[in-house]
């Protein structure tokens, strides 16, 4: 077998310095009640050609997104990744090494984190930032999980424009708590803030909004904010990341915690994961933070260099104790992040956002005059947006496919009141040509 | 030339770019569309830089790394394995790296088929019923375990199971993930040979047990004969079994948790199925159960029906969901690949080598160092450093950094926490014969050292970029991020 060196010889000799006769000799600390005597039901080995043939073959049978034109949004996105980036996480320096527990032989995975944790930082306009959680949706939970630990409280308030993945991950991380998860309502593809207000109690925990929310609308998030710190609640703010190129730091209008998706920097859409959830807060909530921490020091010669930090919240140190039970998080996407981050710089990313910001506008005003089809909210949004459809979204995906595009999610699966409502997601990788090709075959669609 | 580098920050120049966009071809600017109270008005003080400022930035940055692939990893519990390199290219195939989780069902049949099969695969290695692939990490697939177990025992009414049992050798995540789901810990200790000590298992077993979380082998390498007798006791007390994968290197094929009475089990694909570390992540957790739970998993499973693959979220007894969308589907693929590459008699040689180098290493290593359960060990072991402590001063983190010395990574350290000065080995199956005879010689001079130079283990490591680095200072003083320096 090509991965093991062991030859016969190998283990002949190995056994007689270990004074055991056979292999099966090792094992005979394994009762015999227990011992697996049968073969696996797994598929014969296959050698490597065979195993490309293979997996080749699978793959075909998907819808690569470089193939299509893709208009798919709601928590996954389409955004150009540039070549840098894999050639960065394709070194072996970096993706074959464990956590870095040993820092003198891990200080390019260390400094990487730093950096990491100072550009998300830059975007959210927070104090800290984290090394990653799993995603987006983990990092929210995490977020409650932090927020109840900092004030005790017991009851959640979520936005139903959050994400609906994400609000029911939160559902099912506090069901064996104890708290309280209540939905605050919409009004035009915008949580009703007056709903908002009415639900955060005395014993709010933390009020939670998502901006651009789900629908792709921006939410008075300042406002928000406002109504939770009114009440003692702590405010998370959810964010896609590409969009703070262009829109107000979460820091700014009042966040105590920011998170969100971070599959838009540099990551590719993979069928769900692996992505990585940016989590940030203010200083003085630092030691509530999960999750791991890189911080700057110096070594035994007078050199700076990197090292985890605060490691007494986390699980091998505090065991049931810890702030949370994360060990392996996302590192090396968070690596891909920030090598995005450094490809696309200050202006790049500004150009990112602007372009897909445009380019959705252009969509959805084509789209919107196509008879029979309207805008379905009147909300200022960013780079997703939401139609009302004269057909369901089975029907539209169905003809798009016909025509290599993907898109229109109907959101009657998640929103039964909005059944026929279908979700565009545009990105700068989409050309005119290509927003002009869906507009041409929404319109035959019937 | 290895060296340490500047941050990416301090190498930014104004108007500098690596980045390239074709021109906007709409009409239209955010400001038009997007009023000016939501715009921000300061950009963010990300890097201006040239493309190949980034590639030598990141390059000589991986330069200070270490990996699998720049030598041996002989981190205890963490199983660094060979990442065949086949895996990447395969996970980077258009069908899989580019497929977005909102496609329809009809184009993404490759994936599900893929996610269908390992599901099946997996829950043929744990002697289980039924799969997920959901959790994104070993930690997160134990708090899914626990939370499939909770739902069970309400499901039955019986509301008084708060407490989890976990045996003082367990890794630190067993009791974390109990305690963020809600449970009480237990904590029951080794006995004298390094097992679960029954006496005291009897002891805390009841009517308010939900589970027992155990590693088998256990955190010292140790396969717990008592197993089966084990198994039993928590049953009979109305209490679940659960399996904590991250070692289940030592067992592919020749022992299933499922078999020896295991309800929920969780593995680590980073770690048994050789997917990277990433420098910490990303894994994959996927957990298995008996098809009593089985109707708790989290929405949605991967299920077929006629030759069609597809989402399962009709589950009306389902946790919820654990995550967004699937699963961590990249890594799933890789630890697809290599199941297929190893084959059913393939997983049993990797395992029996894995005990096999394990054994070895200890054999050699016992004369100098304590060895200190001194039986057959499964895919990892326990050494103390005490014999040098007393004699010479010398301690395992001293060991530890001076093995850097030699270009090898040393051992997990100072865990588990009942083995005072611990150096946890595991070579894995991967490793040559002439790769751990190397890192014997390593071990061995370092404890000849110990012996007769001490104050050069205890200065260790000397030929590393950095020394040794002040972590308390970095606790005391936290500086978590660069900051600009005000124009």
């Amino acid at each position: 077998m090509r991965y093991l060196p062991n030859t016969e010889r190998d283990r002949e000799l190995m056994l007689r310095a270990i004074g055991v006769g056979s292999v099966a000799g090792l094992f005979a600390d394994i009762p015999d009640e227990v011992r697996f005597r049968g073969r696996l039901n797994l598929p014969p080995a296959l050698s490597e050609p065979e195993l490309a043939a293979h997996m080749k073959r699978l793959a075909a049978r998907d819808a690569d997104a470089d193939e299509y034109a893709c208009f798919l949004g709601g928590g996954a996105y389409d955004h150009y990744i540039p070549a840098l980036v894999d050639h960065v996480i394709s070194r072996s320096e970096f993706y074959t090494a464990y956590t870095p527990y040993q820092p003198e032989i891990s200080q390019g995975t260390l400094q990487a984190i730093f950096e990491y944790q100072t550009a998300i930082c830059e975007l959210t306009g927070m104090d800290v930032a984290n090394a990653s959680i799993y995603d987006g949706a983990t990092a929210v939970a995490e977020a409650v999980l932090m927020a109840h630990a900092t004030n005790g409280r017991k009851r959640i308030v979520v936005s139903r424009a959050v994400h609906p993945d994400y609000r029911q991950t939160l559902k099912t991380y506090v069901a064996g708590m104890g708290l309280e998860v209540v939905e605050a309502g919409l009004i035009d593809g915008l949580t009703n803030s007056a709903s908002l207000g009415e639900l955060i109690t005395d014993d709010t925990t933390c009020v939670i909004a998502q901006s651009p929310n789900f629908f792709g609308n921006i939410e008075d998030m300042a406002k928000f904010a406002e109504l939770a710190h009114a009440k003692g609640a702590l405010f998370v703010a959810v964010v896609d990341p590409i969009s703070l190129g262009l829109l107000k730091p979460p820091g700014e209008y009042g966040a105590d915690i920011v998170c969100g998706e971070g599959q838009s920097l540099g990551n590719p859409m993979a069928f769900g994961g692996p992505y990585l959830g940016f989590f940030a807060t203010k200083m003085e909530l630092v030691r509530r933070m999960p999750g791991r921490l890189v911080g700057e020091t110096v070594d035994s010669r007078g050199q700076r260099g990197f090292v985890l930090t605060l490691q007494t919240r986390e699980q091998h140190i505090r065991r049931e104790k810890a702030t949370s039970n994360i060990c392996s998080n996302e590192a090396l996407c968070a690596l891909a992040a920030l090598v995005y981050l450094s490809v696309m710089g200050k202006r790049g990313l500004k150009e990112v956002a602007a372009q897909s910001a445009a380019k959705a506008h252009y969509a959805r005003e084509r789209i919107a005059s196509i008879p029979g089809w309207s805008a379905a909210f009147t909300a200022p949004f960013f780079k997703e947006f939401v139609v009302k459809a004269p057909v369901d979204g089975a029907t539209v995906q169905k003809h798009l496919l016909t025509k290599k595009i993907l898109g229109g999610t109907d959101l009657g699966r998640w929103y039964p009141e909005l059944k026929n409502h279908l979700l565009f997601a545009v990105t700068e990788k989409r050309s005119r040509a290509e927003i002009d090709a869906l507009v041409a075959a929404l319109e035959e669609v019937r | 030339m290895k060296s340490l580098q500047p941050l990416i920050f301090e190498l930014s120049s104004p108007g500098r770019e690596a980045y390239s966009l074709p021109e906007q071809d709409v009409p239209g600017q955010a400001n038009e569309f997007i009023p000016a109270e939501f715009l921000r008005d300061r950009d963010p003080a990300l890097p201006e830089v040239s493309e190949v400022d980034v590639i030598r930035h990141f390059t000589g940055l991986s330069q200070l790394n270490h990996g699998v692939d720049t030598g041996f990893y002989p981190l205890g519990s963490c199983t660094m394995k060979y990442n065949p390199k086949i895996n990447e290219d395969v996970a980077r195939l258009g069908g899989f790296a580019n497929l977005h989780p909102l496609a329809p069902e009809e184009v993404a049949q490759g994936a599900l088929q893929l996610m269908y099969e390992m599901q099946q695969y997996l829950a043929e290695i744990a002697g289980m019923d039924a799969i997920t692939l959901q959790p994104a990490a070993g930690a997160h697939g134990e708090l899914t375990g626990l939370m499939l177990i909770r739902a069970y025992h309400r499901k039955r009414g019986e509301l008084g199971r708060t407490k989890v049992i976990v045996p003082d050798s367990a890794h630190g995540t067993n009791p974390a993930s109990a305690a963020v789901n809600g449970f009480q810990i237990v904590q029951v200790k080794s006995d004298g040979r390094g097992g679960v000590d029954i006496e005291a298992l009897k002891q805390v077993l009841g009517p308010d047990v939900a589970c027992l979380m155990l590693t088998n082998p256990n955190t010292l390498g140790l396969f717990d004969e008592n197993i089966r007798l084990i198994a039993d006791l928590v049953h009979q007390a109305g209490g679940l079994l659960y399996y904590d994968g991250a070692n289940a290197n030592a067992i592919m094929g020749i022992a299933r948790p499922g078999d020896a009475g295991f309800d929920v089990v969780h593995f680590n694909l980073h770690k048994t199925f050789s997917t990277p570390h990433g420098g910490g992540g990303p894994g994959s957790g996927p957990v298995g159960c008996k098809k009593e739970l089985a109707p708790f998993l989290p929405v949605p499973v991967v299920a077929r029906k006629d030759s069609r693959y597809f989402l399962d979220y009709d589950r009306p007894d389902s946790i919820g969901r654990v995550k967004s969308f699937y699963a961590n589907f990249g890594v799933v693929v890789k630890a697809y690949a290599y199941i297929r590459a190893m084959g059913p008699d393939g997983l049993v040689r990797a395992s029996e080598d894995a005990v096999l180098n394990a054994n070895y290493l200890a054999a050699k290593l016992k004369e100098k160092y304590h060895l200190v359960y001194d039986r057959l060990c499964k895919h990892e072991f326990v050494l103390s450093a005490d014999w040098q402590k007393r004699v010479t001063g010398v301690r395992t983190l001293d060991i530890a950094k001076r093995l850097l010395d030699f270009g090898f990574h040393p051992p997990t350290v100072y865990f588990p926490l009942i083995v005072e000065e611990c150096l946890m080995i595991e070579p894995t199956e991967t490793e040559s014969r002439e790769t751990l005879d190397a890192f014997v010689a390593a071990m061995l001079q370092i404890a000849d050292e110990a012996a007769h130079y001490p104050e050069k283990v205890k200065t260790a490591p000397h030929t590393t970029v950095v020394g040794r680095l002040d972590e308390s200072r970095a606790a005391r003083q936290p500086v978590l991020r660069w900051r600009p320096t005000a124009e």
